[in-house]
């Protein structure tokens, strides 16, 4: 697979598209919604090599950690700063989010409780099996390709009869950001790059809606280098003969029809809900829940948490407008200087997908 | 800050900003404000210290044993000198086990005995079960200076040459906590850096070894100090098949993983293929490699630059925060 | 940096071992093995190449579809190396 990554193949995709938005007066602008795109994008340094072939790279919506809003965090925090014998299992990124009561990571826990990094949603469950005095919840968040998974954990707990685990999950789904992005009007686009993983789950149908309501080309890519210059090349074709429509550059692992099987684990196990999302403010039946005979794992329900009060995101802290897309990060004013990974203002500054984070670890070289 | 994080510890900025702003104001004299690994001392000597907190204290390709020898002798290596002693200050927790014990001092003695060094003197404590994690040591090393590590003397093209393999000791004590639920076939890289003594004469005038921070965060450190920005090639970097599994599947970054018997070198363009060669001749310097130069056709003085494997250009950022406590 | 499992991993990655129950088993990455669970593709047969998110096989590599893609790519090349628009 090094073709893929090759300078080479890197080289002639960009002269290829060059080649294509020659003849225009301003550059294409692309939307990503998927934070490994935005990632792939800048740690190879594509951004520039796109910009330099009349490619302007936008990020959207991408990130899930980032569009979480804080009042998950918090739910989160008091639930392991007030509850005794509580451990609050978690990705690493979700406990440096900073809210108005601090982060997870920086918590004090009550007696007996703790918060635990872990790397799947798997070993939360594990870990609920060796701790059986203590109550574990698991929080997580992600879009389509993450949420089987987390289903799958709530649906193993349920039936393994264990009454200490629960799941705080913040679901996403994708399509529905793209729409209220468009309905806004706040960007002005010429295409989007469709995520590859969530693709893999949910099929390429979810996106036609763009094409037929809102005449805009897109392309499903894949991760490497060469993935997302394909797909580019797609839209830009798809410009050229004036017929939008959902292409699929990622044919080697994404199906038209998506991932049944991950499909039907999603429909026994969650429903639909409108959901507030930072930035996007509330789009309906945007998120996932869990069903109600699912009560019982479903950290909301067990522990009665408040989510509806909306909270603030910290003062300054333009993480919303960059998930809208109408911001880039070194646009805000406290990018690089008062906010870094080390001391991060909001999540997208924290989340390893996020744009922040990604804009700051993978710099552009500084030309003077 | 009101309390100390584990950041503080990782050898990323949090620790170099509270050295700068906690310890070098209060202790600071002229040979401390350098901050180097190891501080030249009257008489021609080096003078280096380093506490090994490794967890587990055994792995695969070594112990903590032979790491606290190693990553002492291996400063003073770096910093222009022959490494000729050591101290060994152990901290035991009640109930270690004897064995185990054991099994460390002897790493010391081969590892030492490796390492040209000797074991000069020492010290033992022990705090109660709970009041220290097995065991922790210090090791201070004296060696004779034969070189001056001079950065800012460097000139364009000079090349940058890394003498083996990224990451394996990280990725070693990381699987050997069971973290991950990963099989694979890796050994901590750790060993004595004493083959590299001869190239101070050969060529090389600046040389670290690539501890916590990885290969980045000892490149920014390099770009500080040299007049020239650092243009580094990302398809040069050697890296074994097993840490490139770790990244693929963990999306651990290699250029951010600590190494306990790597090292990258500053060497004169018209010297770079020598040294390159006598490199390749040592076992342990088989996969070393010409990653970089000094080059400022893109990019401003103090910045370090890589040129991705897809051919655009980034900046390549030292590490920030805290990712894999206790490594070393 | 950081290890961290909620990133997609865009990599194919063989499977090497499968439990009876074909709901879990390992998947091989260049000689390191890990555990995989394989509930969400019904009928994984060990050979199958896949991708893997937060430690579930979400896909199944098409290998007449990776080939399509190489032989794009390679057309791609050759075909900028010889109206000389190529530029290393």
């Amino acid at each position: 697979m090094d073709l893929f990554t090759h300078k080479t193949a890197i080289s002639a995709l960009l002269g290829k598209i060059k080649s294509l938005t020659r003849s225009r007066s301003s550059p294409i602008r692309v939307m990503e919604v998927c934070g490994t795109h935005t990632m792939t994008v800048h740690r190879y340094g594509l951004k520039t090599l796109l910009r330099e072939s009349g490619v302007d790279m936008i990020s959207g919506p991408g990130c899930p950690v980032c569009i979480t809003p804080n009042e998950y965090h918090e739910a989160a925090i008091r639930l392991v700063t007030e509850r005794e014998g509580l451990i609050l299992a978690t990705f690493g990124d979700m406990t440096r989010v900073p809210t108005r009561t601090g982060a997870l990571q920086t918590a004090v826990p009550a007696p007996r409780s703790a918060v635990r990094v872990v790397y799947s949603p798997e070993e939360s469950l594990t870990l609920a099996g060796k701790e059986a005095g203590k109550d574990v919840v698991f929080f997580g968040t992600g879009f389509e390709t993450t949420i089987p998974s987390i289903a799958l954990m709530a649906r193993k707990a349920r039936q393994a009869g264990l009454r200490n685990y629960a799941v705080l999950a913040a679901l996403w789904t994708i399509p529905p950001p793209l729409r209220a992005v468009l309905e806004s009007g706040e960007v002005r686009l010429s295409g989007f790059l469709y995520p590859g993983h969530v693709s893999a789950i949910i099929g390429t149908a979810p996106y036609e809606f763009v094409a037929r309501e809102f005449g805009l080309p897109g392309a499903v890519a894949g991760f490497e280098p060469a993935d997302i210059l394909l797909a580019i090349l797609s839209i830009l074709e798809q410009i050229e003969d004036g017929r939008p429509r959902v292409a699929n550059a990622y044919g080697r692992v994404v199906r038209p029809e998506g991932n049944p099987a991950a499909r039907a684990v999603m429909d026994d196990i969650l429903e639909p809900a409108d959901a507030h999302w930072r930035g996007l403010g509330r789009i309906p039946r945007s998120g996932l829940i869990l069903k109600p005979d699912y009560a019982g794992v479903d950290a909301v329900r067990k522990y009665g948490l408040d989510l509806a009060a909306g909270s603030e995101d910290l003062p300054g802290c333009r993480c919303g407008e960059v998930l809208r897309g109408v911001a880039a990060p070194p646009e805000c004013r406290h990018f690089a200087k008062t906010c870094s990974p080390d001391s991060p203002r909001g999540p997208c500054m924290v989340s390893y997908e996020g744009a922040c984070f990604v804009h700051f670890k993978y710099r552009d070289v500084g030309y003077g | 800050m009101d309390k100390v994080s584990l950041e503080l510890g990782s050898g990323g900025r949090t620790m170099r900003d509270f050295i700068a702003r906690t310890i070098v104001p209060v202790l600071g004299n002229p040979r401390l404000r350098k901050l180097l690994d190891a501080s030249h001392i009257p008489g021609g000597f080096a003078f280096t210290t380093d506490s090994y907190v490794v967890d587990p204290i055994f792995f695969p390709g070594g112990d903590i044993g032979t790491l606290a020898v190693n990553g002492t002798a291996n400063d003073l290596v770096v910093s222009g000198a022959v490494p000729r002693f050591i101290s060994l200050a152990l901290i035991l927790e009640e109930g270690l086990e004897w064995a185990a014990l054991e099994k460390i001092i002897h790493s010391i003695r081969r590892a030492a005995k490796r390492a040209g060094v000797e074991v000069a003197t020492g010290d033992t404590k022990v705090v109660r079960r709970g009041q220290g994690d097995k065991i922790y040591i210090n090791t201070s090393g004296i060696g004779r200076v034969i070189a001056k590590p001079n950065a800012a003397a460097a000139r364009l093209g000079d090349r940058i040459i890394l003498t083996g393999t990224l990451g394996e000791h990280s990725l070693a004590v990381l699987l050997a906590r069971g973290d991950f639920g990963l099989e694979a076939k890796v050994r901590s890289d750790c060993a004595a850096l004493t083959f590299l003594l001869p190239l101070w004469k050969k060529g090389a005038i600046w040389m670290r070894d690539i501890t916590r921070g990885g290969l980045a965060t000892i490149l920014s450190e390099m770009a500080a100090e040299t007049p020239f920005p650092l243009v580094i090639d990302e398809e040069a970097i050697p890296l074994s098949k097993a840490v490139r599994a770790a990244a693929g599947l963990l999306g651990i970054d290699p250029l951010y993983l600590a190494c306990e018997g790597r090292a990258v070198l500053l060497v004169r363009e018209k010297d770079a293929a020598r040294v390159l060669a006598a490199l390749r001749k040592h076992p342990l310097g088989r996969r070393s490699a010409v990653i970089g130069r000094l080059d400022d056709s893109v990019g401003r003085p103090g910045e370090l630059i890589l040129r991705t494997t897809a051919g655009g250009l980034r900046l390549l950022e030292p590490l920030t925060s805290e990712l894999l406590p206790r490594i070393c | 940096m950081g290890a961290e499992n909620s990133v997609c991993l865009g990599i194919p990655v063989k499977v090497v071992e499968l439990d009876p129950s074909g709901e879990s088993g390992k998947v091989d990455y260049l000689g390191t093995r890990v555990q995989t669970g394989f509930a969400l593709l019904p009928g994984i047969e060990l050979g199958d190449w896949v991708i893997v998110h937060a430690g579930f096989a979400i896909s199944r590599l098409d290998e007449e579809e990776a080939r399509e893609t190489l032989d794009l790519l390679r057309e791609i090349v050759e075909k900028s190396e010889n109206d000389g628009s190529f530029h290393p």
